[in-house]
């Protein structure tokens, strides 16, 4: 295991993507999580510790054309009460405000929880039934190169994501829902705060007549990384959210999850949950 | 031998410059290298709000914190809460309502509920449970500490104690 050496705080994105090149560099974000995971030793630094607070384009929400831009460094605070995310995504502020603690919240950011990528990690359910994009930046040669990746492809295991170690997550992209979009999130622990979830659910969709279409369903905690339900999906799309609809949805949302028993929670009563509580939702959809 | 590195940020409005290990969290640098023990260590993962510090002007977990990313910032402890009106106000009240049993949770219960102030002049109960809902007190007493919170951000000009005095 190679030793720590360096502690390096740049202050431009390509004084940061320079440094990844070799690989060899532990990231440093809001530090909720790295903090206690490296003190605990759950966690080795690599050789460089790099610190990427003070890169300004990493911060920010903005409107850019027809998506919402969240720059990396963006506190799930700052998330819950921005304006734009506010009246467009519901979802989001739901998660956001179910998110840890204030301290937490104020600290933690959300490039930090893409990149832990835990299964239970609670923007990562919102993020996937937004259609959102991974922001990521490197340095293949010489000059700074800039690329998106869909959510739904970005995790592949509890912890593990398709970005190398030799890319930057620098923010999120979302598109902006159209009229009629609607969008929840549902998340299951014991207590409201600084839980971790038992199962999260994501819904979404364009309501129109009674009838979702573009259907996203997404679930957390029941499988290695949260995931896309496309099997919950079809059994929705374009079909009029009847309680025949609805319960048939439900029970494919049973029957597509894999859930296992921890300390949180057993597989089954978290496949028990995911059919109730998708069923919820989907009935309060239907009501809006 | 561990990685240090030299940070300057400002503590309770005094400009500081410190060499700190590089791995080390800002809990363990205000308590071991600055000498400032108002902060409390109580579960050194995020889940008890003992640690509560502000920085640039919101609350958080020192203990979740690394002391080198404290550079170039405006830190706050206890220790500087009650040289501001809000903070001396808040204060008052925790003493007023016997909101410290053992006290080990104070600091960080003051911590917070200062930033809640800040944020929402005049709380109620539920809004204060919210904003304190990442601080634990093993006493258990939370009753006092709400009230104590409400009653300060429903204070006016005169504090119940000098209207004690009045009397």
């Amino acid at each position: 295991m190679t030793e720590l050496k360096r502690y390096y705080a740049p202050t431009s994105l390509d004084q940061a993507v320079e440094c990844l090149k070799g690989g060899n560099v532990t990231i440093l974000a809001g530090g909720t999580d790295l903090t206690p995971q490296s003190q605990a030793g759950r966690i080795k630094f690599r050789e460089t510790l790099m610190n990427i607070r003070h890169i300004p384009q990493m911060s920010g929400i903005t409107l850019e054309g027809k998506e919402i831009r969240i720059g990396a460094l963006a506190t799930i605070t700052e998330i819950m009460e921005h304006p734009l995310v506010r009246e467009h995504l519901p979802a989001l502020v739901e998660a956001c405000d179910h998110f840890a603690s204030d301290q937490i919240r104020n600290a933690g950011t959300i490039g930090g929880n893409i990149c832990n990528a835990s299964p239970a990690g609670d923007t990562l359910v919102p993020l996937l039934v937004l259609d959102a994009c991974v922001e990521l930046a490197s340095m293949p040669e010489t000059k700074l190169y800039r690329h998106c990746m869909p959510i739904s492809t970005f995790f592949t295991g509890s912890g593990k994501t398709r970005k190398s170690l030799c890319e930057l997550v620098t923010g999120v992209r979302i598109p902006v829902p159209a009229a009629g979009h609607v969008s929840r999130f549902y998340k299951h622990g014991t207590r409201p705060a600084l839980d971790i979830s038992t199962i999260s659910i994501g819904v979404a969709g364009n309501l129109k007549d009674g009838v979702l279409s573009n259907v996203r369903v997404a679930f957390g905690a029941v499988a290695p990384t949260p995931l896309r339900a496309t099997a919950t999906e079809s059994a929705l799309e374009g079909r009029h959210l009847d309680a025949a609809t609805i319960e048939a949805a439900a029970v494919a949302a049973r029957d597509e999850v894999n859930p296992i028993d921890d300390v949180r929670a057993t597989a089954w009563y978290r496949k028990e949950m995911i059919h109730n509580m998708t069923k919820r939702m989907l009935e309060n959809v239907a009501q809006a | 031998m561990s990685l240090k590195h030299e940070i300057e940020f400002t503590l309770n409005g005094v400009k500081r410059k410190l060499a700190v290990d590089v791995t080390m969290n800002a809990l363990d640098m205000l308590r071991e290298v600055v000498g400032l023990t108002g902060t409390k260590y109580g579960c050194g993962e995020g889940e008890c709000g003992a640690c509560t510090i502000q920085v640039d002007g919101v609350s958080l977990n020192s203990c979740l914190m690394f002391a080198v990313d404290c550079a170039g910032r405006n830190v706050t402890t206890v220790e500087g809460l009650t040289d501001q009106p809000r903070g001396e106000a808040l204060r008052e009240s925790f003493v007023e309502h016997g909101a410290v049993q053992c006290g080990f949770c104070t600091p960080g219960m003051m911590m917070q509920a200062d930033h809640l102030l800040a944020k929402h002049e005049h709380p109620d109960a539920a809004c204060v449970k919210r904003g304190l809902e990442g601080n634990l007190c093993r006493c258990t007493g939370y009753k006092k500490i709400v009230d104590a919170v409400v009653a300060c951000g429903g204070r006016d000009s005169v504090t119940p104690a000098q209207a004690g005095v009045q009397k």
